[in-house]
């Protein structure tokens, strides 16, 4: 549908402006702003793929919380406000090295698979995505393992992070 | 399709077969009226601001045993008429040093993550914006344009009580959105979809007999998301001036008022749809009219609770506000929301009744458990609830003498 195409085309400009800015305005706290504006129009690309579980988790979880968590870390760093000095260091034509090379090697496996060629067959739209999702998280046969794999990482991540919080404080007590 | 049973989708109907007898395709037209509606649904939430907001201050005025707006119009229902005309008269300041984009794009941010809500309430059994299939999740993602809102307002304003301020209400909203969400999963869970409109279909028996406890927190939550008393840290005068808000005037400010008012109305339409069989009620299914009054008079009755409470309770400290939340609704939520799903999958084969009877069982014995270790915690820091009490009654006497006094 032409449309859809239209807001997809308004959508991809809008998205890639936004995220080459993120690394490139001066200001930290502005590249925190238009990282907001980056995801929210991934959120509309989920919809226009009709996800809207992952549109909506995709503003919940990185414009409800991630972006706000940027924003207070950008806020927390060393002269966020007025930050303007020099955006390269002197590892830049490395860096740009490297990723060119990553994206020739995304782009060749990308271009690589059967996908990117031919147009993909229209799923018949099943109402019940959610369902299918929620079934094949917790199904044995499904995705069930590497969820709960994924789970106890965090788990792990999140236990670490209140051992080293504690241990600072626990410092700061005997001294 | 009956006018008197049924306005919206009759003239609904009727739009689309005048706009398509003007020789536009049925498709095209129907796009258009939805269009229409689209625009008229925001329109209509803002005006109803104007009503929300003479209620609000009638009520709290009687609650504080003073009359209230009541000079214009009869019993001062033109006041907040004469309001909105001022501050759309009054004058934008612009302080020096503010980052122009995100400080005008705040008060928009405030007032569209509030009216993005409306979309998927369902007003009536056939009056909806979208059925989406995960709409629970949609009002909870949209209320967090609004929390970016206000980031937006601290930062920019160029104002450290503003920074401040913004800092805390982002803390508070956050957190608050736990216990929030887990007991919004409960009314899911029992439904077994994220639709709203499911959800209310669901509701023969209103979920509030099978969940209680959630819904007691998604209540308290709600109000807490809102920002008003008693945790209406946002606007603490004596610690951070006016708040987030501080640097704006004029229209600006209004709009984070209005984002305020109609996101306590909105709040109650959601507690209605989820916990209080949102339309639901005798001759709702055949006579959609009668739907949507029995969903405003249920709304309007939670809504007056609100305000209610607003208008009695003196406000928390930051670290209450806190404590409260992680130490008390977080677990209470993760607790009900496992009980729930527990039951409702081991007594999945039970006839409705007992499946509800063993629900309130479940969630009468996690209050007692929760009420058990509170009096251990008090005890065990002395704390006694009856010297407290004594100490507030005194206290509260003394600043009636003194009043009297002066």
């Amino acid at each position: 549908m032409i449309l859809d195409q239209v807001i997809f085309l308004i959508t991809a400009v809008v998205v890639l402006t936004a995220a080459i800015l993120v690394v490139s305005v001066p200001k930290m706290i502005h590249a925190a702003l238009w990282l907001i504006l980056a995801l929210a129009g991934i959120a509309v690309l989920f919809v226009l793929l009709q996800a809207p579980f992952f549109a909506v988790v995709q503003v919940i979880v990185y414009i409800g919380a991630i972006a706000v968590l940027v924003i207070f870390a950008v806020m927390l760093t060393r002269k966020a406000m007025q930050d303007d000095g020099p955006q390269l260091n002197r590892y830049s034509v490395l860096a740009a090295a490297v990723s060119l090379m990553l994206f020739a090697v995304l782009t060749g496996m990308l271009l690589s698979w059967d996908g990117a060629n031919n147009l993909p067959v229209n799923p018949a739209v099943n109402p019940d995505t959610i369902v299918n999702l929620g079934e094949s998280l917790t199904n044995p046969q499904g995705f069930l393992l590497p969820f709960e794999v994924a789970s106890i990482l965090l788990l792990a991540a999140l236990v670490g992070a209140i051992y080293i919080g504690r241990e600072h404080r626990a410092g700061k007590e005997e001294e | 399709m009956n006018f008197l049973s049924d306005p919206v989708t009759f003239i609904g109907n009727w739009l689309t077969g005048l706009v398509a007898s003007l020789g536009m395709p049925k498709e095209t037209a129907a796009a258009w009226v939805t269009g229409v509606a689209v625009g008229i649904l925001p329109l209509l939430a803002m005006l109803w601001v104007l009503v929300l907001i003479w209620y609000e201050r009638k009520v709290i005025g009687r609650l504080q045993d003073r009359p209230g707006p009541n000079r214009v119009g009869p019993f001062g229902l033109i006041q907040p008429v004469a309001d909105m005309l001022k501050i759309f008269l009054k004058e934008h300041i612009l302080p020096a040093g503010v980052d122009r984009i995100p400080y005008n794009l705040a008060p928009i941010l405030a007032v569209g993550g509030v009216l993005g809500m409306w979309i998927v309430v369902p007003f009536s059994a056939t009056v909806h914006g979208v059925d989406i299939n995960v709409g629970a999740l949609y009002i909870i993602a949209v209320g967090a344009i609004g929390t970016l809102g206000i980031i937006f307002a601290g930062y920019s304003s160029n104002n450290k009580y503003a920074l401040l301020a913004a800092f805390r209400v982002v803390a508070q909203l956050i957190s608050y959105e736990i216990p929030m969400v887990l007991a919004l999963l409960v009314p899911v869970l029992l439904a077994r979809s994220m639709g709203m409109n499911t959800i209310v279909q669901a509701q023969p028996v209103w979920f509030i007999l099978a969940a209680p406890l959630a819904a007691l927190l998604f209540f308290i939550s709600s109000i807490a998301e809102v920002g008003r008393s008693p945790f209406d840290l946002a606007e603490a005068e004596s610690e951070i001036v006016a708040g987030f808000n501080t640097e704006y005037s004029g229209l600006k400010f209004g709009m984070f008022y209005v984002g305020e008012f109609l996101h306590a109305f909105t709040n109650s339409l959601i507690f209605t749809a989820l916990f209080l069989g949102g339309w639901q009620g005798p001759g709702a299914e055949q006579f959609p009219i009668l739907g949507f009054i029995y969903f405003f008079l249920k709304t309007v009755v939670v809504h007056f609770l609100g305000i209610a409470i607003r208008g009695s309770m003196p406000r928390f400290r930051i670290d209450q506000v806190m404590q409260l939340n992680w130490k008390l609704f977080t677990p209470i939520a993760l607790a009900a929301f496992s009980a729930a799903a527990l039951v409702e999958k081991l007594a999945a084969n039970l006839g409705d009744a007992a499946r509800i009877g063993i629900h309130i069982l479940v969630n009468a014995v996690i209050l007692g458990v929760v009420l058990l270790i509170g009096s251990r915690v008090f005890k065990a820091r002395g704390i006694r609830l009856d010297a407290l009490a004594e100490r507030n009654r005194a206290a509260v006497k003394l600043s009636m003498e003194k009043s009297h006094d002066s």
